[in-house]
């Protein structure tokens, strides 16, 4: 005999656990079927960036819906997950002028959509951020983004949604999807079985070996996000801080959380192996990270480091996810391959994926995220 | 009040270290700790309560004895030898950062 | 094929002689010392001004101690010796290393982890109070510097070092309140057989017991440890605690130096991808290895106490068995003959472990009992309630997810002095053995990494 629900959510990170105290809400049953435990991997080991600057025009829209759920995450999870609307700030250093143009011209846009930035130069940025160094040149200032603890968040949206009476089984590695009749029948390695009509993938870097089952593979890659965080200091950094340029060596960011720790990330990423459920943090990383974070703000220089981390997060070759229905199989859908920019958009996502489930139509553009755009020939 | 207490080998060189601007006598091979619990009880505050510390295993693992100087930089006291001039902060420095949004 | 390059991280008993048996086979080993000088911290050297012989400092260990400083000074020229360095990561063939501005990468064939141990401790409430200090700690502070931790101390804990430096400390003239071990006096008659197994050590703990009693300190057993009493300015003041089922008692002192035992170092091994097994005699996590200390990971060996708590005696013997198996598994001749010896001699001093284990038993069930109010971890001030209440709205049993949701073992020290307990609680309140509970995986750094690290314009 096999459990049934409503729906079937495979993948118990943020997008999942979200989609099922979402779909909690439209009165479906939901079952959530997570490998190991709620939000270990990309959805608990990211850097936490509750960030709508800098993502792409098309997809404001569904980090603005996101950030509404962020910001009643207390009242609606009934946990804190440290949610700070704090402030965001991009920079760019004095070598690359041009990024002058190009932040002024993501600003114009993001307006737009109901994302304003102030840009800043010269004293009124030191003022503001003193910690900034010489080679600082401009910055891109978001005052109603922040940051939040991701080692909390997606276990918070889980237990919000199991009170609401999703059934969430973890230690339950899914091996086997198909569908069969009017059903997805999902096989456990145990030998446990679910079914249920509907089938959301929300298993992050291992959401192909499923679409795959479905004839629908697409080319991700598992990597590790690069994690530092110092001891702690008093609190005086608000605003989430990140380095806009083409280089990835260069790419860091930091933020400082309200108990007074600073936690760093960027630079390279490491590998992270998906099969083993293990992820990195390659030694050079570290290093090239701080030698980074020291030209972005030479304060941090003193302080030190007193762990490093990954998790296992997919990739996709355009850096944009796969989000909506199949193209193959009528009932499935997906949302994974966040490429190491989910965290801020997760609530978003699990709403809108309830909304289409529900409803069969979301008002939120999700076309660039079509699975189609992978499919040969 | 001193913490620490010496049991011998007194007969060494003196030396002195400014802990918070005043002086503090040590003696040669003192490490930081013992130079600043022989004449005090606490190395720093503890950061998420309300007690002040003083270190806690002396062989730098357990990273509780961590002193500053006074251009920021962290040394461990139980690992580090007292010298001549040393200017120890025994709160961070940090603590002066301005606060922005 | 050029010489093997073959590091060994550690300068204690089973570095040195690791270190000696390389060389004798004509290999310039790489010796890596978070130590300004060798020793490690059982012989621990005092600094060059000091001038207490080593009978003073090493008691009854004083010939082994002075033969393994003499042998490591014999070393010095043949081997690249790194003091005040520390192993931050291994990956791919390489360690990391970091001075206090450098940072490295040093390729190894052969890569000897005799990383040492550091005390087990059981939290008390009251703990995070300047003036409770780690046994261990407490020893360091008399042998190498020459100082007592306070004006009246109590020891606290139980194993052989807690008679051992309480002794050290009336010796050197401390003054030295009450000896309050948790473990029965009974207990140690039932680990009688297995500590007869090396009657020189055994006899040695009895003497210090007498030695103490003689001297006048207060010497208990079946101690049932209460609260560190004092305040959050001026630290410790007392000691509160029962004896076995027996009223409340108090004992003023400004000093506690508290442990159980000991607990090896292995997050070097755990970096370097070793497996890792519960062990059922000690209820810790240890890495795995065969009789000659090769670990799960080809080119990985590991030696000493840093692997599993058998002692300075057994630590010279399975370091130099350790460098041996290493440099046979890269085709030196070694002497099969002496590698068969030097097992015997570990194994005999593992049947002596197990003794002392038996003798001086962990007290697992004091961290059920802690109560709410009492600081768990003390990096990060979690006490006992947090953690029971983050279990409660969570559902967190695993030693990683509590850590994750309650910051348990998440600061500094990266869990070295709560972690066991924390387990220890976590089962007991969970209702589960504690090997379900897990272990709290290492993370790099292994000590805090400056983030001016490698900045050559430092």
């Amino acid at each position: 005999m096999s459990a049934a629900s409503d729906v079937i959510i495979v993948g118990g990170g943020l997008m999942g656990s979200s989609a099922a105290l979402f779909l909690r809400g439209h009165g479906l049953s939901v079952t959530l079927l997570e490998t190991d435990l709620i939000g270990r991997q990309a959805s608990g080991t990211n850097f936490g960036n509750v960030r709508r600057q800098g993502r792409p025009i098309h997809q404001l829209p569904l980090a603005n819906r996101a950030i509404d759920i962020w910001r009643r995450s207390r009242e609606l999870l009934g946990a804190d997950v440290e949610y700070l609307q704090s402030g965001h700030i991009r920079v760019c250093y004095r070598e690359r002028p041009e990024l002058v143009g190009s932040m002024e011209e993501y600003a114009d846009k993001a307006r737009a959509e109901g994302l304003d930035l102030e840009l800043l130069s010269g004293n009124a940025l030191r003022d503001k951020f003193p910690f900034f160094g010489p080679d600082v040149l401009a910055g891109s200032y978001s005052a109603t983004d922040g940051h939040a603890n991701p080692r909390l968040a997606a276990p918070a949206f889980a237990r919000a949604a199991e009170r609401l009476g999703a059934v969430i089984h973890e230690h339950t590695q899914i091996v086997d999807a198909q569908k069969i009749g009017e059903d997805f029948v999902v096989s456990a390695a145990d030998g446990r079985t679910f079914r249920a009509p509907t089938l959301l993938v929300t298993a992050g870097a291992w959401g192909n070996a499923l679409s795959s089952q479905f004839g629908e593979p697409v080319p991700i890659v598992p990597r590790g996000p690069n994690m530092s965080v110092t001891e702690p200091v008093p609190y005086a950094i608000l605003p989430a801080v990140g380095v806009m340029t083409p280089v990835e060596e260069e790419t860091v960011y930091f933020r400082q959380v309200a108990r007074g720790n600073i936690v760093l990330g960027g630079s390279t990423r490491g590998p992270s192996f998906p099969d083993q459920y293990r992820a990195y943090v390659e030694p050079q990383n570290t290093v090239s990270q701080l030698k980074h974070i020291r030209r972005l703000a030479p304060a941090l220089g003193k302080l030190n480091i007193i762990r490093v981390w990954s998790g296992i997060e997919g990739y996709l070759p355009d850096s944009q996810p796969v989000m909506g229905p199949s193209a193959t199989t009528s009932g499935l859908y997906y949302a994974f391959g966040f490429s190491g920019s989910g965290f801020q958009i997760g609530p978003g996502v699990g709403e809108t994926m309830a909304e289409i489930i529900a409803k069969g139509a979301t008002d939120i553009p999700i076309a660039p995220y079509t699975i189609g755009r992978f499919a040969k020939g | 009040m001193s913490r620490f207490v010496r049991l011998g080998e007194t007969d060494r060189p003196g030396l002195t270290v400014h802990v918070d601007g005043a002086p503090v006598a040590a003696l040669e091979g003192d490490t930081l700790m013992v130079a600043l619990l022989s004449q005090g009880a606490a190395l720093r505050q503890s950061e998420f309560g309300p007690e002040k510390r003083a270190g806690f295993c002396l062989m730098g693992a357990c990273q509780d004895c961590w002193v500053w100087t006074e251009s920021g930089d962290r040394l461990r006291a139980c690992s580090t030898l007292a010298a001549p001039g040393q200017r120890i902060l025994t709160s961070q420095p940090e603590a002066t950062w301005p606060t922005h949004a | 094929m050029a010489d093997p390059r073959i590091i060994i991280v550690g300068a204690g008993p089973a570095g040195t002689r690791a270190a000696e048996a390389c060389v004798q086979a004509g290999i310039r080993p790489v010796v890596l010392d978070e130590g300004r000088r060798d020793g490690g911290q059982i012989y621990r050297r005092q600094p060059d001004n000091f001038t207490r012989p080593y009978a003073k400092l090493y008691g009854t260990e004083a010939p082994r101690a002075q033969a393994l400083h003499e042998t490591f000074d014999g070393l010095k020229d043949r081997i690249d010796y790194r003091a005040e360095t520390l192993v931050w990561n291994i990956a791919d063939g390489h360690v990391r290393t970091a001075t206090r501005t450098m940072e490295s990468a040093l390729p190894f064939d052969a890569l000897l982890l005799c990383t040492g141990a550091t005390d087990r401790l059981m939290p008390v409430k009251g703990w995070q109070f300047a003036g409770s200090y780690s046994l261990g700690g407490a020893q360091v502070a008399l042998k190498s510097q020459a100082v007592s931790i306070g004006h009246k101390v109590v020891f606290m804990g139980s194993g052989p070092l807690l008679y051992l430096v309480a002794s050290q400390y009336v010796q050197a003239g401390a003054d030295v309140v009450a000896v309050l071990d948790t473990a029965p006096y009974s207990a140690r008659i039932k680990a009688l057989p297995d500590l007869l197994a090396v009657p020189s050590v055994l006899w040695n703990g009895v003497a210090l017991t007498l030695a103490l009693k003689r001297a006048g300190v207060m010497v208990r057993n079946s101690v049932k440890p209460l609260e560190i009493l004092g305040n959050a300015e001026d630290g410790v003041s007392g000691i509160r605690f029962r004896v076995g089922a027996g009223a409340e008692q108090t004992i003023a002192c400004d000093a506690v130096a508290m442990g159980h035992h000991l607990r090896p170092e292995t997050q070097l091994a755990d970096l370097a991808r070793c497996a890792f097994a519960f062990d059922p005699v000690t209820r810790q996590w240890l890495p795995e290895r065969d009789g000659d200390g090769r670990s799960s990971v080809a080119g990985v060996y590991l030696a000493g106490d840093g692997a599993k708590i058998l002692g300075a005696r057994s630590a010279e013997a399975s370091g130099r068995l350790t460098a041996l198996a290493a440099l046979g598994d890269l085709g030196l001749p070694v002497d099969k003959g002496e590698m068969a010896s030097l097992r015997g001699d570990v194994g005999t001093y593992a049947k002596f472990a197990r003794g002392l284990a038996t003798a001086f038993p962990w007290p697992a069930e004091q961290a059920g009992v802690l109560p709410d109010e009492a600081i768990l971890c003390r990096c990060e001030g979690v006490t006992a309630g947090d953690l029971r209440a983050v279990m409660r709205e969570t559902g967190a049993k695993e030693a990683n997810r509590a850590k994750a949701f309650s910051r348990v073992g998440m600061g500094r020290c990266q869990g070295r002095y709560c972690g066991l307990a924390a387990a220890e609680l976590i089962a007991a309140q969970a209702g589960v053995p504690v090997e379900q509970v897990g272990r709290l995986r290492g993370q790099a750094p292994v000590k805090p990494l400056n983030i001016s690290i490698g900045d050559t314009d430092a």
